[in-house]
C-alpha cells in the first residue's frame, strides 16, 4: 500500500538528504531540463501565447470571483444529464462518500485516472481501510505504487525513478497486485510498457468501478474533461459501470467556448505537445455507452480557505501543468519529496500551505522553498505570481513564528559592525585566522536554528581581502582604471 | 440540518466578501484577443497540416478519394494482417466492398470489451479533425459506434472526410454538440513516463491509421 505525505520532515531538512542523491539529481535535471526545452519550442509556435495566457487568467479569476454562481450551475446541468453530485468539505468526508459509493456497487476494488485530488485527500489508503482496493492505472502512478512510493512531479510522478529502478519494482511486485511482471523483464521502456499493460488489461476488463478527477468541468454544459496520453483514462472512463469524479471546486471554467483557451494552454504547458493523445469529455450518462452511473463530488478541502485570501487566491488559477515544477532551480535540486505534498515545486509552496494552513512545521517552512527567482510566473500559461504569494506567505510565517526577530537582531549587530571600520577589519582577521575551526554551519540555538540549519557557512579566504589590497606590490594585478586604453572599445563590446 | 453543501456555499460566499455583489455578466467580459486560427491554409493546404501533423504524432497517414476509399481501406487491413474488425452499425456499406476477407463484429450494446479485446482492428469515421494540432474527434456520432470500440482493440483505421476538416480548436468547439461523450485523439496511444523516453501504446490502440478522403 502507498505511503502518505502525513509525517514528513518540513522543507530544509528534507531537501538536505534528497540535495545528496546524485542519482535523484541526475534523473530530474535531465527530466526538468528536456521537459523545458520541449515546452519553449511548442510554445513559441503560437504568436498569440501572451493572449491566451491573459484570458486563461481572466476566466479564472472571474469563475472564482463568482465562484458560488458557477457551482450551482455545474450542479444543475451535472443533475440534469444524469449524474448526482456530492459535496464534500474536506478530505474526510470525500474519502467517506467515495468509500459509500464503492460499498454500494457491492464491490471491493476500483481502477483510477491518475488524479491530484484524490492524492491530497490520500483517498487510496481510506479506501484501504475499508477494506477496497484501488489500483492506480497510469503508468507513473503504477510505478509508484508498486513502489511502495510516494509520487515526486505533477505530470510524471515517478520522475525520480530511472529504468533499472522501475524494471525492478516491476519485478518484485506485479505478482503481488495482480498479472505477475514477464520473465527476463529488460529495462527497456518499450519492454516495461508492454508489462504495465497486460498487467493492468486483466483490471480494466474486470473493473465495475472507477475513480477519477478532472482537468476541467464547464459549468453551463455539466461537461466533465480529462486530459491524458496512455488510455487509461479512456478505460477507466468508459468500461466500467459506476464512475466517480473527484474534483476541487476551483476546476470550474464558465462555459463550453473557454475550453479552446485552456485546451491550448494545458497541453503545451505539460507534456510540451500541441495536443495530448487522449481527451475525453462527459456529460452525465449517456444511454448505452459509457458508465450507467456517475457521481461526481465537489472537493473544498481548503480551498474556500484559499479563495478568502485576496493575494493567495490566484493560486486557485492552477491548471497542474507542472510547468513550474521544471523551471525551478530549487525543485531541480530538491525533488519533489522534500515538499511533503502531492503538490511539489513552485505551485506546492504556495498551494499546500494555504489548503492545509501554516501550523504545522513542513507547511511553515514551504513558503521559503524557492529563490524567488520569478521563473516559476514567468512559464505560468495562467499567469500565477506565484513569488508574490510566497512573499506574503512569509509574511505570515514570520508573524506566527519567533524566528524573524532573532533574524532582526543578527542583521542589528552586523550593522554596528559595518558602521566602525577598524572593528570590522579586526574581526575580518580574526575569523581568517580562525577559519580552520569553524563549523560547516553556524550552529544557532533555539527558533534561529531553522535559519542556520539550512545555510552552509561561506568557506573564508586565508587573507581579507583588505590586506591583500594593501600588501600587494604598486600597480601588480591592479585594475586598469583611468588609463582609456584597455584596447576594447567598450560600444563594441 | 446543515449539509456539507451549504456549508461550503457559504464558505465560498464568506470568502468572497471583496467581490460587488451582483450576477457574473456584471463582470467586464473577459479579453479575447488571441487567434481564432494559427494558419490561414484552406482546401488542400489544410488537409496537407493535417496530415503533416498527424504524422508527426506517429499516426499513420493515407490520403485517397472517394472512389478509391474501398480498396486503400482493404490494403490496409491486409497488410496490417486483420482478420476480424469491429465496426460501427451505421458505417458506409461501400467502405468494406473491398474487404472479403475480414469478419466483421458490428457494434451493439451487447458486445462486450472482453469479446473487443479479442479483435485485430477496428473501423470509424469521426466527427470532425483539427489541422493545426492533428487531432481527430469522435462523438459518438454517425459511423463512430461507442467510445469503447476506438479504444479496446489495438488498431484504429480512422477516415476523415475533407468537409470535416477545421483550421483549429476555437473552430471546432462550435461544430460539437457538449451533451454527446466526446474523445479527442491526437496519435496513438503514447507515455513518455520512463526517463521521458516516447513508448507508443500503452492502454489505448498502438495503431492509428487515418484515411484523409478528399475528391
Amino acid at each position: 500500500m502507498s505511503r502518505t505525505f502525513l509525517g514528513m520532515p518540513p522543507f530544509p531538512e528534507a531537501a538536505a538528504v534528497s540535495t545528496q542523491n546524485a542519482q535523484l539529481r541526475a534523473n530530474l535535471t535531465h527530466a526538468t531540463h528536456t521537459i523545458r526545452d520541449k515546452r519553449a519550442r511548442a510554445v513559441t509556435e503560437l504568436d498569440d501565447w501572451a493572449q491566451l495566457r491573459q484570458a486563461g487568467q481572466e476566466i479564472k479569476d472571474h469563475t472564482l470571483r463568482h465562484l458560488d454562481h458557477y457551482l450551482l450551475q455545474a450542479e444543475k446541468a451535472v443533475t440534469a444529464a444524469g449524474g448526482t453530485v456530492h459535496w464534500a468539505a474536506d478530505a474526510a468526508e470525500a474519502n467517506r462518500i467515495v468509500a459509500d459509493l464503492v460499498r454500494a456497487t457491492g464491490e471491493s476494488e476500483v481502477v483510477k485516472v491518475k488524479s491530484m485530488a484524490t492524492q491530497e485527500i490520500g483517498l487510496n489508503e481510506a479506501l484501504a481501510a475499508e477494506g477496497i482496493t484501488a489500483y492506480e492505472t497510469d503508468l507513473a502512478e503504477l510505478i509508484v505504487q508498486l513502489g511502495d512510493d510516494l509520487p515526486s512531479h505533477i505530470l510524471v510522478p515517478a520522475i525520480h525513478r530511472n529504468r533499472s529502478e522501475i524494471r525492478d519494482i516491476f519485478r518484485d511486485a506485479m505478482g503481488r497486485w495482480g498479472r505477475p511482471a514477464p520473465d527476463g523483464l529488460t529495462d527497456s521502456p518499450a519492454e516495461l510498457a508492454e508489462a504495465a499493460r497486460l498487467h493492468l488489461r486483466e483490471k480494466f476488463l474486470r473493473a465495475k468501478v472507477a475513480v477519477s478527477g478532472a482537468n476541467f468541468i464547464v459549468a453551463e454544459t455539466g461537461t466533465l474533461v480529462v486530459l491524458e496520453s496512455e488510455g487509461n483514462g479512456r478505460m477507466c472512463l468508459t468500461l466500467p459501470e459506476t464512475l466517480i469524479s473527484v474534483v476541487g471546486i476551483e476546476k470550474l471554467v464558465p462555459s463550453w467556448r473557454d475550453l479552446e483557451v485552456f485546451l491550448q494552454l494545458l497541453p503545451r504547458s505539460s507534456t510540451a505537445e500541441r495536443m495530448n493523445p487522449y481527451t475525453t469529455l462527459w456529460t452525465g450518462t449517456t444511454a448505452g455507452d459509457g458508465p450507467s452511473n456517475f457521481h461526481l463530488v465537489l472537493l473544498d478541502n481548503g480551498r474556500t480557505d484559499t479563495l478568502a485570501d485576496e493575494v493567495g487566491r490566484q493560486a486557485l488559477r492552477c491548471i497542474r501543468c507542472s510547468a513550474c515544477l521544471n523551471v525551478c532551480p530549487v525543485y531541480e535540486r530538491a525533488g519533489g519529496h522534500a515538499y511533503g505534498s502531492p503538490y511539489p515545486g513552485p505551485i506546492g509552496a504556495i498551494l499546500t500551505p494555504q489548503l492545509r494552513g501554516l501550523q504545522s512545521e513542513v507547511d511553515a517552512s514551504l513558503p521559503y522553498a524557492s529563490s524567488l527567482c520569478g521563473a516559476c510566473y514567468e512559464v505560468c500559461p495562467v499567469a500565477i505570481d506565484i513569488p508574490e504569494v510566497l512573499v506574503q506567505l512569509r509574511e505570515r510565517v514570520a508573524d506566527q513564528a519567533p524566528g524573524h526577530r532573532l533574524e532582526r537582531a543578527a542583521m542589528k549587530s552586523a550593522g554596528w559592525l559595518l558602521d566602525h571600520p577598524a572593528a570590522y577589519s579586526a574581526a575580518l582577521r580574526t575569523a581568517s585566522r580562525a577559519r580552520g575551526l569553524l563549523p560547516r554551519r553556524l550552529p544557532l540555538p533555539g527558533p534561529a536554528k531553522a535559519w542556520s540549519d539550512s545555510r552552509d557557512l561561506p568557506t573564508l579566504p586565508e587573507h581579507p581581502f583588505r590586506d591583500w589590497w594593501n600588501s600587494r606590490p604598486n600597480g601588480e594585478d591592479g585594475p586598469k582604471h583611468d588609463d582609456g586604453k584597455t584596447g576594447k572599445d567598450s560600444a563594441a563590446r | 440540518m446543515t449539509t456539507s453543501r451549504d456549508r461550503v456555499l457559504a464558505k465560498v460566499r464568506a470568502a468572497l466578501a471583496d467581490v460587488p455583489p451582483g450576477a457574473p455578466d456584471a463582470d467586464p467580459p473577459v479579453t479575447r484577443a488571441y487567434r481564432t486560427a494559427h494558419t490561414e491554409a484552406t482546401g488542400p493546404a489544410l488537409l496537407a497540416l493535417l496530415a503533416e501533423n498527424l504524422a508527426d504524432y506517429r499516426a499513420m497517414v493515407h490520403r485517397t478519394t472517394e472512389d478509391q476509399l474501398p480498396s486503400l481501406l482493404a490494403e490496409i487491413l491486409r497488410t496490417h494482417g486483420s482478420r476480424t474488425l469491429a465496426v460501427p452499425t451505421d458505417l458506409p456499406s461501400k467502405w468494406l466492398a473491398a474487404a472479403h476477407e475480414v469478419t466483421r463484429l458490428p457494434d451493439s450494446p451487447t458486445v462486450t470489451a472482453d469479446q473487443l479485446n479479442g479483435v485485430d482492428s477496428t473501423l470509424t469515421g469521426c466527427a470532425l479533425a483539427i489541422a493545426e494540432t492533428g487531432t481527430i474527434v469522435l462523438d459518438a456520432g454517425p459511423a463512430q459506434g461507442r467510445r469503447l470500440l476506438t479504444l479496446v482493440p489495438d488498431h484504429h483505421i480512422c477516415v476523415i472526410r475533407a468537409d470535416q476538416v477545421v483550421a483549429s480548436l476555437p473552430q471546432a468547439l462550435p461544430r460539437l454538440d457538449p451533451t454527446r461523450p466526446q474523445t479527442w485523439i491526437s496519435g496513438p496511444s503514447a507515455t513518455s513516463d520512463i526517463e521521458l523516453e516516447r513508448v507508443e501504446g500503452v492502454h489505448g490502440p498502438r495503431c492509428l491509421e487515418v484515411v484523409v478522403v478528399s475528391g
